[in-house]
């Protein structure tokens, strides 16, 4: 569970000029091996990049059929099986995994000031686990592939012909890297937390991080066995959700977001942090409401478990307990808002610098504002009913996803880039980067919310004419977003590898991480720091 | 290691009966005791009871931090959360 | 994690400053680990609960199918293995590793009676063709139709139990390999706590599962 004393006596001499946790050894077996948090992120940084290409590239798929309302270039179960991979590889390997193991695991401990994470074994092992689960889950696309969407609905997913049962059983075995990381997290802060580092002084992304590990523990559980239930189905057959028995397969939904609510919060929740990290520093402004952004994150992780019965207005739940969840959903809305508010009231008088990370921080503000108050859309039980199932819901659903949690993502990689590689990156590229995902991403996904509205249901392959406008521009809007990833991932790995050297603290940042060399040595700090204040003390 | 409490043999072994006792009492309500649909709810009754015993004995929570109870008192919640909102739904369709 | 010869700790892993906050740390993580397993069999708890209601004859007469007799003895087993494992920490917490390692002996020799019961119980059932599934299944053996209802449950959940009882096992294995080493000592026995907690959830699983499945 601990690392050994053998390790510790070889990074004795860490401290010497020069040495940093990327360079004190190498070859591909000592990053396979390393239980340092700051490489088993950088891991992480790169695998879900990398699966982050491959759902894209699904995703511009997708959209290029969907340019002309005819048959393009993919028949009606191809189209379904890439829209499955599309969203399994984005929800399960992207975004749920995203911020807390890359960004979360490089810079939770330093920000609390420890050394590592309280189990660097385990850390490892979660890594392991992402990994083993994407292979066999991407392995299923030659054993027939999945059609079911990434919800894998019952009574369907029991009876499709595809391999079903291999994707559940993968993304059932990356729940495990996603349980273990959270339950690493939460005893990190817990016990791990420097002198003077007060739980009320811990930075505001330390707080989402937290909360999301809550969120990982409780709820993914119910997700591990609610697919092993799935997979019990298809291969014994055993007909818990089956209706001809007297199975429900509203159960299955009812189990199934009780675990898949939450996880948009493990999405998005993190992605928070990161704002507020990139708000307060490119204001140079002390964050307004501190401890309302750090309780507002634990009102949404316990409310988030009480809300899940909205995914299912129309899949034959009660009208009571439709009415019950409309009201809980509301209620979601208020820490929220609070949060919006602000960061809104940071920005103010303060001297903003519009630098790359800022960028995407402001677009997460927007995109994210449109996405949550459509979600109040969908959440009213009697609105949903016309809405469900159509493209008003895809677009919410990106609108919070990819312009919330992986733009937020995106800003945090840029954030933090000088320190994690020690070099800085180019600013006229990320800016550029930055002002095409806000453009492609408002063009692919405004029509959305129209087209929505107008009836076009989601999950189809081919359309009615009507809406061909509203596809095409979409269609175009989805290339100029790609262009935008594109440029930002260059921008990335052209600073990982030729960037000029960063200097300690490139943003005038206040929190623990930029009191450090660019990149850290491996125990993080020469000597373990004292904290005597509160993050954010600007002026 | 000081501060941390060791339970005596005496004590694991009362604990031990106790839950012995409590099983037999369950079977016993169970088979020869008609409470009708109340006999759930007393074995459930006594089943968190035995739990209780081991959770506070066996598993220290008597001597653990509230931090380490606060762990569990809040899987117990969620779980119940969970069954009585799923339960609403299912007993409230027309 | 052992590394041949007796190796005992110490001093805490470098990211630490004290063995107690090591300690600490190591134990609020299984406690969190076993939150997560109370979560996974909670939802099949409400599941159960759910369908137990809705269709209370099968239940009536699948709780009559099994046979209660060996159920208590399996509990009895798993209390007395609760009883041993709890006195395997004591003795370890007190640097008894000898006394420890008897009473973890006993303990894995409970798991094991435990399974063999739990073997001619699934084996009697799949003979009568009551396992649900597979095509196994035979639809003459019960008078109510949803009694396969209950017997998926009674698999599945005694099934997830099951490989518990065997994972605790392999635990019990390593556990007796370090006491033989003489590792633990008044200053570190954080492994053999941490697998203790585990046990006892596993014990309170049963607790529940016992008069659910064979007496209600």
């Amino acid at each position: 569970m601990a690392e050994t004393k053998t390790v510790d006596n070889a990074h004795a001499h860490g401290s010497q000029e020069g040495v940093n946790y990327l360079n004190e050894t190498s070859g591909l077996w000592s990053w396979l091996t390393t239980v340092d948090h700051k490489r088993i992120g950088v891991m992480y940084i790169y695998t879900i990049i990398a699966f982050f290409v491959v759902g894209g590239l699904f995703a511009l798929a997708l959209r290029l059929e969907l340019l002309t309302a005819e048959k393009l270039f993919m028949t009606a179960d191809v189209y379904n099986q890439v829209m499955t991979f599309h969203g399994s590889i984005m929800v399960f390997m992207v975004i749920v995994p995203g911020v807390p193991a890359m960004l979360g695991n490089f810079m939770m401990p330093i920000m609390i000031g420890a050394k590592d994470v309280a189990f660097p074994k385990l850390n490892l092992a979660s890594w392991y686990c992402l990994i083993i689960g994407a292979v066999i889950a991407v392995a299923s696309l030659f054993f027939g592939g999945v059609d079911t969407g990434w919800t894998f609905y019952t009574p369907y997913s029991a009876q499709s012909a595809t391999a079903v049962a291999m994707v559940v059983f993968g993304a059932f075995v990356m729940g495990f890297s996603s349980i273990l990381t959270g339950l690493n997290f939460i005893v990190t802060i817990h016990k791990l937390r420097c002198k003077g580092m007060t739980m009320m002084r811990m930075p505001l992304f330390v707080w989402s991080i937290y909360a999301t590990a809550i969120l990982q523990v409780i709820a993914t559980p119910v997700l591990g066995i609610t697919l092993l239930l799935l997979v019990a189905e298809r291969i014994f057959g055993v007909g818990v959700f089956d209706p001809a028995l007297g199975g429900d397969p509203v159960l299955f939904q009812h189990f199934f977001w009780f675990y898949s609510h939450p996880a948009v919060y493990i999405m998005i929740v993190p992605a928070f942090g990161i704002v507020s990290e990139i708000i307060s520093t490119f204001s140079q402004k002390t964050i307004f409401g501190y401890k309302a952004i750090a309780f507002s994150s634990m009102a949404i992780t316990f409310l988030s478990f009480l809300v899940w019965g909205h995914h299912m207005f129309v899949s034959g739940q009660s009208p009571v307990a439709g009415t019950i969840f409309t009201v809980l959903t509301m209620l979601v809305g208020v820490p929220t808002a609070i949060k919006l508010f602000n960061w809104v009231a940071t920005l103010y008088k303060g001297q903003i610098t519009l630098s790359t990370p800022m960028l995407y921080a402001l677009s997460f503000l927007c995109l994210f504002t449109i996405g949550g108050l459509t979600g109040l859309f969908l959440g009213a039980f009697a609105v949903d009913v016309h809405l469900h199932d159509t493209y008003f819901v895809v677009a919410h659903f990106h609108y919070v996803m990819l312009g919330g949690a992986i733009v937020a993502m995106f800003g945090g990689l840029f954030y933090w880039m000088p320190k994690i590689s020690g070099k800085m990156y180019d600013e006229l590229l990320g800016k550029v980067s930055a002002v095409l995902v806000f453009i492609g991403f408002n063009v692919t996904f405004l029509p959305q919310f129209v087209m929505g509205s107008l009836g076009m249901p989601r999950r189809y392959a081919t359309y009615d004419g009507i809406y061909s406008g509203y596809h095409v521009l979409s269609t175009i809007g989805s290339w100029v977003l790609a262009l935008g990833f594109g440029v930002a991932i260059y921008a990335l790995i052209k600073a990982a590898i030729k960037g000029e050297k960063a200097p300690e603290d490139p943003f005038k940042g206040t929190t623990l991480e930029w009191t450090i060399p660019s990149p850290p040595i491996h125990t993080n700090f020469e000597t373990s720091p004292k904290v005597s204040g509160r993050p954010y003390e600007y002026r | 290691m000081s501060g941390h409490h060791v339970v005596p043999f005496k004590t694991n072994l009362i604990t031990f009966l106790t839950l012995v006792v409590l099983t037999v009492v369950t079977v016993y309500t169970a088979k020869y005791v008609d409470l009708g649909e109340f006999n759930l709810a007393l074995a459930m009754a006594i089943a968190g009871v035995k739990a209780t015993v081991v959770g506070l004995w066996f598993m220290h929570l008597k001597y653990d931090t509230w931090m380490n109870r606060a762990i569990m008192l809040s899987a117990i919640v969620f779980v119940a959360l969970l069954f009585v909102i799923s339960a609403v739904d299912m007993f409230t369709r027309a | 994690m052992s590394t041949g010869k007796v190796d005992r700790r110490v001093e805490p892993s470098h990211h630490f400053d004290s063995m107690i906050q090591e300690h600490d740390a190591g134990k609020q993580g299984v406690w969190l680990f076993m939150a997560t397993e109370l979560m996974m069999f909670g939802a099949l708890f409400a599941g159960y609960f759910i369908y137990r209601t809705k269709y209370f004859d099968a239940w009536v007469e699948g709780g009559s199918l099994l046979d209660w007799r060996l159920g208590a003895f399996n509990t009895i087993v798993l209390l007395l293995s609760s009883f041993t494992m709890a006195q395997a920490v004591t003795d370890s917490m007190q640097g008894h590793n000898k006394k420890a390692f008897r009473n973890v002996i006993i303990t894995t020799a409970c798991a094991f009676i435990f399974m063999i019961v739990k073997y001619f119980e699934y084996s009697g059932k799949i003979h009568h063709g009551l396992f649900p599934g597979l095509g196994m299944w035979n639809p003459e053996a019960v008078e109510v139709a949803q009694t396969k209802l209950f017997m998926t449950f009674y698999f599945v959940m005694t099934g997830l139990h099951g490989i518990h009882i065997l994972v605790g096992i392999g635990l019990m294995v390593w556990l007796m390999k370090r006491l033989k080493n003489d590792e633990f000592s008044k200053e570190y026995y954080t492994s053999v706590e941490g697998v203790g907690l585990y046990w006892h959830i596993v014990d309170i699983i049963w607790i529940f599962l016992f008069p659910l499945m064979y007496l209600i």
